[in-house]
């Protein structure tokens, strides 16, 4: 398959005013050893996690820097649950025979029901941002949208080729090796039912090669189109030749190697590769050239360099310059090699560096995407989410949360270019991306809506309850106090006094100049929660803050 | 108006469905139907002046027919009686010395005060008071629409969904230099936007609007401002009405409120349909130093009035200067006003009742209402008895200034509120009668004292006709009449047996009349 035509929407009303010339890199990969306090804990929990949750923050501040990192890098079981089936309604029957809110992932093998696999990917999308959505003190689920958007796919353009079953278990081959070794999860994606029919590997055959994994395993996926990225033409074809054969059995619909459509002569690289020669085998044998490929690869000093490049944007900045390509980049490569390429110690050494908790460099600065902008604002505000028993429930919330994702321009297993999602590649405006009038617009009815009456799916409403979310800082009946706790929680960037002033004075005390009348309406509240006045009072001015914060362009930023 | 509202029922009834299911938002806003739709289709515009934090009315129109009196219940804070302003064709109430310039718009007949402006069984609370006032609600209603925003959402139905359009190319209301208020709250959302005097989105304080620093953060902040500014469909408009006005009338320096009416002056002239402006200006709530020891003349009140009169001094000069002064009504409130005695911190507490001043052109020159009783028997918490429901002021407004039909006035404030005499009847070509006769004896109780029961007599003009009780703290003790009469004089009982002694207060209301009669309980 080929990469679909960029959509014609202007990069040039993204354009920033502001020159984007920065102040000098100071901090690199040392070991960070300064304050280890609720910024810093927000700032790593807001860049590994869905949001920061007042309870982790607390609960992570409890431990030293080394402790924190080391628990959020720990793996986390394969989830407890599998796709269900959420279709069946509205008169419609799975013609397989299975149930409404049962698992649909081991039955209908056959095709031939392009509209019931299409029913059953949107099932497997939901249950996937589901996933996202389950409460966790583990990078994991993160780490398996970075490792998505690496390893980019789009349902939508292969939908009604390939069985949802296929994309179920390419989420549990990225999610299996998203902590765990590079090189191997490189080789499983590269055999990857999903993928072999994504880019055509299955019909990579000997005779009529196929070069579009050929090509992408080497531009996107290892190698990558830095500067010394010098790969050729003839490299794209010789790879291309070293894959065939590798195909999905038409019957029972599972990886297999195919000999008879392998091509067994030897495979020639070019100097950027030392001229490394593959030697080809026919038969079985053949089977192995593709550990040769692996082993070439990962040979090269621009595979780590391209991997923790990616790793750099999507967890620190998008702009990469001579100062951080030699003070991280360079450096955190000469890690992922020395440690064979393990991914855990690649991303200790990151979020443990001065150059990550260098706030004044590194924090507020990464734009949001869609996900982390609903998720985040579910988490951070708690929102109550219906009992996991509750199928019908359940998929409610998530198809909801899914579609405000969406509207927002991104959606699990929807990747619209094979280079990942634009803002983690389109030079020079990346994450800038996410945000235009339009999705701008989503982003703010999104909050607002939130705030007011919740958004209702399917009889199932999420909404977020600013007194509760008052209620869990220490002091909320000082307004002082409650602005401040609230904004290390919601907001990286700092307001300065003035402004957490106007906000005090204009929202929460309506005008008013003295603080104690904010803390009388509070304390009439929690002497007396049910009476209607008391929570009246509290709760517009507690929308009505929150409401503001929110839209505030600084929301957006974490 | 009548052939108006006919119109609107007809196509908004009948017409209007089918056509809207087949047309683009586009075209929607283009469609001749449409245009004949503009509900406030005069060009009139509302500015609300908020004086946040309770103003005391007592020292703002201030007492001369019952000077003694006043002077009893507030010395350490009265203003001598020669120092008060004195009002053309008026010598029952003055206004405080610092407001020498509103003292003119009233002898220019450019203002009006409505005393005694409440609720039903007020509430102290700053914020319950004010959220009351500007949702427009009872006592113990909670509302989640403002008046104002109910207004404009049965004008602009679906604002804002198609808009802005030909029939309304700018924003229904503007708020300057806040975070949007309650007011503004409609079914579907706010229907208003918050812009800073100097009009600005987004950049409501000078803390905000910084410059960013030149690091990651400070560049992706920027981006983000920037978006922001090009979401706002409104900002263009906004920017090319002020661009038009390149000349204006003195404001005062230093003057929050000034600058905030400086630039809602600026919109109004350069062209903006725009139907509702927020102002406001906190430090009312005077409960000490509300006057300087040995000075009343002096103190944080008497800067605080002389902000207010001379803003709005000056605005009402700019809008003639501007040529656009017969467009602009407006209207000062407070979520209260103040107790009727003083405390013994040269202040005032939390009270109920409070005038309220109408500005512009087309008011009435007057004071409407009585200047309250202050017995001897006056207590400390003793408030000020309302005389008005501050609803009856909004419902005069949407009648009188943007010329609603009655039916649609009471569909705004959910309940039929009497019509105030005091918005000349050009306005919207109204038959406002002048009806402020307040000689007339309309409301009397026999016997005076009384002990467990007294008969209240009232006359009503006919039509809706509301009798109400009254303590001193304002609090609504019982409803004895409330509903349609013929014309005639009618006779209520009020039953008093489990009633504390004291007095209390009997409100007639009949259309635009009001009246209210102290009554006094003693023991048995």
């Amino acid at each position: 398959m080929n990469k679909t035509l960029l959509p014609e929407i202007s990069f040039a009303e993204n354009k920033t005013a502001a020159p984007k010339t920065l102040g000098p890199l100071t901090e690199g990969l040392q070991e960070y050893t300064g304050t280890w306090d609720t910024a810093q804990v927000v700032h790593l929990l807001k860049r590994t996690l869905f949001g920061a949750k007042s309870q982790d923050i607390q609960y992570f501040k409890s431990k030293s820097l080394q402790q924190a990192v080391d628990e959020l890098l720990l793996p986390t079981a394969a989830p407890s649950t599998v796709p269900l089936n959420n279709y069946g309604t509205g008169g419609y029957t799975d013609p397989t025979g299975v149930a409404l809110w049962q698992t649909w992932i081991n039955t209908g093998i056959a095709l031939a029901d392009k509209d019931l696999n299409l029913k059953r990917v949107e099932s497997f999308k939901t249950w996937w941002l589901g996933q996202a959505l389950q409460p966790s003190r583990s990078i994991h689920e993160k780490m398996t949208v970075f490792w998505h958007n690496h390893f980019a796919i789009n349902t939508a353009n292969s939908g009604d080729k390939l069985k949802a079953r296929f994309w179920y278990d390419h989420y549990l081959t990225l999610r299996q090796n998203a902590l765990g070794n590079f090189k191997t999860m490189a080789k499983a994606v590269t055999l990857d039912p999903a993928m072999l029919y994504f880019l055509n590997g299955d019909t990579n055959v000997k005779g009529s090669p196929n070069e579009n994994y050929g090509r992408e395993l080497q531009e996107l996926y290892t190698m990558g189109k830095g500067p010394n990225s010098k790969y050729t033409e003839d490299d794209v074809k010789a790879a291309a030749l070293v894959l065939t054969g590798h195909t999905v059995s038409p019957t029972t619909f599972t990886y297999f190697f195919d000999a008879g459509k392998h091509d067994g002569s030897n495979k020639e690289f070019s100097t950027f590769y030392s001229n490394k020669i593959i030697t080809g085998y026919n038969g079985a044998a053949g089977a192995g050239e593709v550990d040769a490929l692996m082993d070439m690869l990962f040979a090269q000093d621009e595979l780590a360099k391209h991997i923790c490049r990616k790793i750099y944007r999507f967890f620190i900045y998008y702009k990469i310059d001579s100062d951080i390509e030699q003070t991280v980049i360079t450096p955190l490569a000469q890690v992922f090699r020395s440690n064979n390429y393990d991914i855990r110690p690649v991303l200790s050494t990151l979020f443990k560096s001065k150059h990550f908790y260098d706030l004044v460099y590194s924090s507020a600065c990464i734009i949001k995407n869609p996900l982390d902008f609903v998720i985040d604002l579910c988490n951070e505000f708690a929102v109550v989410m219906p009992d996991p028993a509750n199928n019908e429930a359940t998929y409610a919330v998530w198809e909801c949360i899914q579609n405000e994702a969406r509207e927002m321009q991104q959606e699990l297993g929807a990747i619209p270019e094979v280079a990942g999602w634009y803002a983690y590649y389109q030079e020079p405006a990346f994450h800038e991306l996410w945000v235009n009038t339009a999705t701008y617009t989503r982003r703010t009815v999104f909050t607002d809506r939130m705030i007011a009456d919740g958004i209702m799916n399917n009889g199932q409403t999420i909404v977020i309850d600013p007194i509760a979310f008052a209620s869990q800082v220490p002091s909320p009946g000082n307004p002082n106090l409650l602005i401040t706790d609230s904004l290390a929680i919601l907001l990286r960037y700092p307001l300065s006094e003035s402004a957490k002033e106007f906000i005090k004075r204009s929202i929460l005390l309506s005008g008013q100049y003295q603080d104690h009348y904010w803390t009388d309406a509070w304390d009439a509240y929690i002497a007396n929660p049910s009476n209607a006045g008391n929570k009246a009072i509290v709760l517009s001015r507690l929308k009505t803050f929150y409401k503001y914060i929110m839209n505030l362009p600084e929301y957006h930023l974490c | 108006m009548q052939r108006r509202s006919f119109l609107k029922q007809t196509i908004q009834g009948a017409v209007l469905p089918s056509l809207l299911g087949g047309l683009s938002v586009k075209a929607w806003g283009n469609s001749p139907f449409l245009k004949a739709l503009g509900a406030a289709d005069n060009d009139h515009v509302l500015v609300l002046v908020q004086l946040s934090g309770g103003n005391d009315g007592l020292n703002t129109v201030i007492p001369l027919d019952f000077y003694s009196d006043y002077n009893r219940i507030r010395t350490n804070i009265a203003i001598p009686e020669s120092k008060v302003l004195k009002l053309n064709n008026n010598l029952k109430t003055g206004l405080h010395p610092s407001m020498t310039g509103m003292q003119q718009m009233y002898n220019d007949e450019q203002l009006c005060a409505i005393q005694a402006v409440g609720y039903p069984s007020p509430n102290g609370s700053h914020f319950r008071s004010m959220d009351i006032w500007l949702t427009g609600a009872d006592s113990e209603q909670y509302l989640s629409t403002g008046w104002a925003g109910r207004f404009l959402n049965q004008q602009y139905p679906n604002y804002p969904v198609g808009f802005p359009n030909d029939i309304m190319p700018d924003p229904l209301a503007l708020q300057i230099g806040s975070v949007l208020s309650p007011v503004f709250l409609s079914p579907t959302g706010f229907d208003a936007l918050a812009i800073d005097e100097s009009l600005n989105f987004y950049n409501l304080i000078d803390a905000i609007q910084d410059p960013v620093p030149n690091t990651p953060s400070g560049v992706e902040l920027t981006y983000l401002r920037t978006i922001a500014k090009q979401t706002n469909k409104y900002a263009e408009v906004i920017k090319a009405a002020a661009g038009k006005v390149t000349q204006q009338a003195p404001y005062p320096a230093d003057n929050f409120l000034a600058a905030q009416l400086k630039a809602v002056a600026k919109l109004v002239a350069g062209g903006l349909k725009t139907k509702i402006y927020m102002v406001g200006m906190g430090g009312f709530d005077t409960h000490a130093g509300q006057v300087n020891g040995g000075n009343t003349l002096t103190g944080n009140h008497s800067a605080l009035l002389k902000q207010v009169s001379e803003a709005i001094t000056a605005f009402s000069a700019d809008l003639k200067f501007l040529g656009v002064s017969k467009r602009v009504l407006g209207m000062t409130f407070s979520e209260f006003g103040r107790r009727m005695q003083s405390n013994g911190s040269l202040g005032t507490d939390h009270g109920a009742a409070q005038p309220v001043f109408l500005f512009g052109e087309s008011v009435k020159q007057g004071v409407l209402g009585k200047t309250p009783d202050m017995p001897a028997s006056n207590q400390a918490i003793d408030n000020v008895p309302m005389q008005y429901d501050f609803r009856s002021v909004y419902s005069t407004i949407l009648r009188d200034w943007f010329c609603l039909p009655p039916q649609q006035v009471d569909n705004v404030l959910l309940k039929n509120y009497q019509y105030l005499p005091v918005i000349k009847s050009t306005a919207c070509n109204m038959d406002i009668q002048d009806l402020n006769n307040l000689g007339d004896n309309l409301i009397t109780n026999y016997p005076n004292p009384f002990t467990n029961s007294t008969k209240i007599t009232f006359k009503s003009a006919g039509g809706h006709t509301l009798v109400q009780v009254f303590d001193t703290a304002a609090r609504l003790i019982a409803t004895l009449a409330d509903q349609t009469y013929a014309q005639g004089t009618y006779t209520v009982t009020f039953n008093s047996s489990t009633l504390g002694s004291g007095v209390y207060y009997a409100r007639l209301q009949n259309g635009s009349l009001q009246q209210v009669r102290p009554m006094l309980k003693v023991k048995g």
